[in-house]
């Protein structure tokens, strides 16, 4: 399809706002100087892809990304950016190697792989943002996906404790 | 039946008929050489350790020996016997080496002979060689000795003639320098050997002649091709014949290869007596004996007879007139072996086999007990010259009546043995005059005869100068222990009746047992005796003895004076021999060892060596080539360089490991998307 | 909407991520960029779920997982780059190189 078509959906014109932002607030995680930029940036990134998830109709995952992601785990970074005193603000010393284009080369490679072998292969294929309902969800997570669930449920409890046990201070002896 | 055999003989037929195997005495025939051999060996290596020191397991040998030949001789002598074996031990190309025996007339003669005569002088070497340090080495060699002449006289192909008639040459060799430690006794074993081994050279040229024409090595073979007529055979005879003859002429020491037997009498007493009057020398006439139809049947080398008649006169002649001139008892008895000898040669030259081999059947029993009683006088007297001796006959008595014996027989007196075996070669050379022979056999009839005169002569001298007049020397002289003089007696009567055996008209046995072989030998046989002839010898002999007692039979002080009267050209030309050792030792020996000797050792040096160092410097060129170029710059500098360079490779490939983890994951993230890359592309 | 779309902008953060790993010094940043790049995978999940249809809403469960996954690796990772920092009181991830030759 051509550019004109595609335009003419209006789903699409809010995709590619989306698809903007997101592409921008990446960049400026892997290059901001500023560590705390980089996190922030970090978040605008994951809501754009709570907006997407939105588009498809996969309402629960998106909250949950919302909620888990954002709220969670990036106020974990920040946490651990204040621990390990890493240079907050600007700061002289640069946090990126002195040669990056090793890492453009292997990240140029790997987009462009990906990025035609998918085009060949799927093409125009629509997908349909139906909607789906959290109880179906639900549903079929405590019935059929049950075993890998709770099996992720000790990996975070196993994480859980993991995490005390490493960093806490040693014991006096 | 014996009688018979004789007709077949003289009706021309070439082959004896009537003769018979023998049986199993003749199958195991081949103990005869077999035994004394094994002798050796046990003595060699269990003689010392016995009672008397190896000198039993030696008479012992020797007895079978003796009982054995006398057995099969009794044996031939009511039916002949012709048998012969062989075993093959090697083939090369179309001619076969074998091994074999063979039991026919002359054998079983010598086989008696060596036997009789051997049993009796080992007997007596007990008593002689008693104290001796090199006792039971002594015996071991006499016994390879034995062993190797019946290994000689038992064969029955040339190849293993030639091996016996070496091993006695090395006995010889052996025995001679038994008392080495004085260089002289060396000096003579070496020019025995030598003497023989030049002489050799004949018998070699002859059997490879004959071997190579006929085509095989067996005496039967060669002997049926002369039977046969064969032609290619007949044109080699003459040239075959007389190479023969001179290997001959060096065992039997015939002029001029004479000249070994006189120096070997510096071995012990014994040996010669066996060895150099007995039997060894006999070896060359056996060979004649052996050969005999290839000299006699006419087309083949009847025309070397000349030769072997004029060699065996002049040997006869003049070593007897040498035996006049010489103190050495020993040497005395020596010339007269090498005058013998000629006689014997002569009888094979006017074609008289059974005459030769009769008187070497005779002579081997008085000249060995002249020898043995010889050695008895030494023994006592401490000394070899006659000049040291005198006037023994009344302290050793034994001695001196079987030496007197042994003399006459030497001379030919009637009825002793010698007399008959001289008289039939001295008739047979008369009848050889009267055919073949011509003129030239006249002649050397004439030198016969006039060297039985000769004979007698120094016979006489010897007997006279040792037994009677006074005693001149300076020892204790006593008779022989009885293990010396029994021996002595033993032969002394073989001496008086040997002859019997072959009385011509009355009694033909040795003539019968002699002509019992497979083919016809084709010499006379006298119907009657010839007195005449017979009566002229007798009449030289005693003139001979009576010259003899006339100048000799004195007192003390004549035969010193008598000894030392010099004839003026004819002494000093005695004495040294016809100066044929010293032409020998300057004119032959001495440029060998001066310019030729030299001469070679510069082409060895120079030429020979010279070749072999360069092949050993090319040798080293190219190893030093090899090792520094292509192994040391090439294959090591490959090999060195995979090491290296797989060192090298490792010291690089080890930078990657830089423990950074972003470089790490860099290249996982290049290597999955080239992986998907190279997926994509591919398939 | 096509699914190329979803699927090319998953694949531009994903590579954006990449190089996000590659090149940053600080640890904690390099943790970041990993979680860019789950995110990407997020979106890929959803959009194939949503692409087939699937009634047992396979790939939303996934992307929940994933999800759940990173977030404990985010605790346990943060947990490490503390102690390290305060055995050496440096984040610097090119200071980590004792396993080298």
């Amino acid at each position: 399809m051509n550019w004109g078509d595609w335009v003419s959906d209006a789903n699409n014109i809010v995709f590619l706002v989306l698809a903007l932002v997101m592409v921008a607030a990446a960049v400026r995680v892997v290059t901001s100087p500023n560590v705390i930029h980089a996190a922030l940036m970090l978040v605008v990134a994951l809501a754009g892809s709570a907006g997407l998830f939105l588009m498809l109709g996969a309402e629960f995952v998106a909250w949950t990304l919302v909620l888990v992601y954002i709220g969670a785990v990036v106020v974990l970074f920040l946490f651990g950016i204040m621990i390990t005193r890493a240079p907050t603000g600007r700061d002289p010393v640069r946090l990126d190697h002195a040669r990056r284009w090793p890492a453009a080369v292997v990240a140029l490679g790997t987009f462009v792989t990906i990025a035609t072998v998918t085009v060949m292969y799927f093409e125009d294929a629509p997908v349909e943002g139906a909607v789906s309902r959290s109880a179906d969800l639900g549903e079929v997570l405590f019935d059929r996906y049950v075993i890998p669930f709770e099996a992720v449920s000790f990996v975070l409890l196993a994480a859980l404790i993991g995490g005390i046990v490493l960093a806490r201070k040693d014991p006096e002896r | 039946m014996t009688n018979v055999l004789i007709a077949y003989a003289e009706e021309g037929a070439h082959e004896v008929a009537g003769l018979v195997d023998g049986g199993i005495l003749a199958q195991y025939a081949w103990l005869i050489p077999v035994v004394p051999l094994v002798a050796m060996f046990l003595i060699v290596f269990v003689g010392k350790r016995l009672p008397m020191k190896g000198w039993e397991l030696a008479e012992a040998s020797m007895l079978f020996v003796a009982v054995y030949g006398v057995a099969l001789l009794v044996t031939n002598a009511s039916n002949g016997i012709s048998y012969e074996s062989s075993v093959e031990i090697a083939r090369i190309g179309s001619f076969v080496i074998e091994w074999g025996w063979v039991v026919d007339g002359l054998s079983i003669m010598m086989y008696t002979v060596v036997g009789v005569v051997g049993l009796a002088v080992f007997t007596y070497a007990k008593g002689y060689m008693k104290g001796d340090i090199r006792f039971t080495w002594f015996f071991a060699a006499f016994t390879m000795f034995a062993g190797a002449m019946l290994v000689l006289v038992s064969s029955a192909n040339m190849i293993q003639l030639i091996v016996g008639w070496e091993l006695v040459g090395l006995a010889s060799y052996l025995l001679i320098g038994h008392y080495w430690e004085d260089h002289e006794n060396n000096a003579a074993a070496t020019k025995a050997f030598l003497t023989n081994k030049i002489a050799d050279v004949g018998l070699f040229v002859g059997v490879i002649i004959i071997a190579v024409t006929v085509g095989s090595f067996r005496f039967d073979a060669i002997l049926q091709a002369v039977a046969d007529g064969d032609s290619a055979l007949a044109q080699v005879a003459f040239w075959a014949g007389l190479a023969l003859f001179i290997g001959a002429m060096g065992k039997s020491a015939q002029f001029p290869f004479h000249v070994w037997l006189p120096d070997a009498m510096a071995g012990p007493t014994p040996v010669s007596s066996l060895m150099h009057a007995a039997t060894m020398v006999t070896a060359g006439v056996y060979l004649l004996g052996r050969m005999f139809p290839l000299f006699q049947t006419d087309g083949f080398a009847t025309d070397v007879k000349a030769i072997i008649l004029v060699v065996g006169a002049v040997t006869l002649f003049a070593t007897g007139l040498v035996a006049l001139v010489q103190d050495d008892i020993k040497k005395v008895l020596a010339y007269s072996t090498l005058s013998q000898l000629g006689y014997m040669t002569v009888a094979m030259g006017a074609g008289a086999y059974t005459a030769g081999l009769f008187h070497l059947f005779t002579h081997a029993f008085f000249k060995g007990l002249l020898f043995l009683c010889a050695g008895s006088v030494i023994h006592a007297v401490h000394s070899n010259n006659m000049s040291d001796m005198g006037g023994l006959r009344r302290t050793m008595p034994w001695t001196f009546r079987t030496f007197v014996i042994g003399s006459l027989a030497l001379a030919g007196v009637f009825p002793l043995a010698g007399f008959w075996s001289k008289d039939e070669i001295l008739a047979s050379v008369q009848y050889d005059a009267s055919g073949s022979g011509g003129t030239l056999a006249s002649a050397v009839l004439v030198v016969a005869i006039a060297g039985a005169f000769v004979t007698a002569f120094y016979m006489a001298r010897a007997v006279y100068l040792t037994f009677f007049g006074e005693y001149k020397g300076h020892a204790q002289p006593h008779e022989s222990p009885k293990v010396m003089t029994y021996p002595l007696i033993g032969l002394g009567a073989l001496s008086i009746v040997a002859g019997f055996a072959n009385v011509p008209g009355l009694y033909g046995g040795f003539t019968e047992w002699l002509a019992a072989r497979p083919f016809v030998m084709g010499d006379h046989h006298f119907e009657s005796f010839n007195f005449g002839l017979a009566g002229i010898g007798m009449a030289v002999v005693l003139a001979g003895i009576v010259a003899g007692t006339l100048l000799w039979r004195r007192d003390a002080a004549t035969q010193r004076d008598r000894d030392r009267f010099r004839i003026p050209v004819l002494y000093p030309l005695l004495s040294h021999k016809y100066y044929i050792d010293d032409f020998y030792m300057k004119g032959v020996i001495d440029p060998i060892k001066g310019p030729i000797a030299r001469f070679v050792d510069w082409t060895n040096t120079t030429i020979i060596d010279a070749v072999v160092n360069a092949f050993g410097g090319v040798a080293r060129v190219l190893s030093r080539v090899v090792y520094g170029g292509i192994d040391q710059r090439g294959i090591d500098l490959a090999i060195n360089a995979i090491a290296g360079g797989t060192g090298e490779a490792g010291e690089a490939l080890r930078r990657t490991t830089t423990g950074r983890m972003q470089q790490y994951a860099g290249a996982l993230f290049a290597g999955a998307v080239l992986l998907v890359l190279g997926f994509l592309i591919f398939t | 909407m096509t699914v190329s779309q979803f699927l090319v902008l998953g694949a531009l953060l994903f590579s954006i991520g990449i190089y996000g790993v590659l090149v940053r010094r600080n640890a904690v940043l390099v943790l970041l960029s990993v979680e860019l790049m789950l995110a990407a995978v997020n979106i890929n999940m959803v959009v194939f779920g949503a692409d087939i249809g699937d009634l047992l809403l396979a790939g939303q469960v996934f992307a929940l997982f994933v999800i759940t996954v990173a977030a404990a690796e985010v605790g346990i990772g943060l947990a490490i780059i503390v102690l390290i920092f305060r055995n050496r009181s440096s984040a610097n991830v090119d200071e980590l190189d004792l396993m080298r030759w």
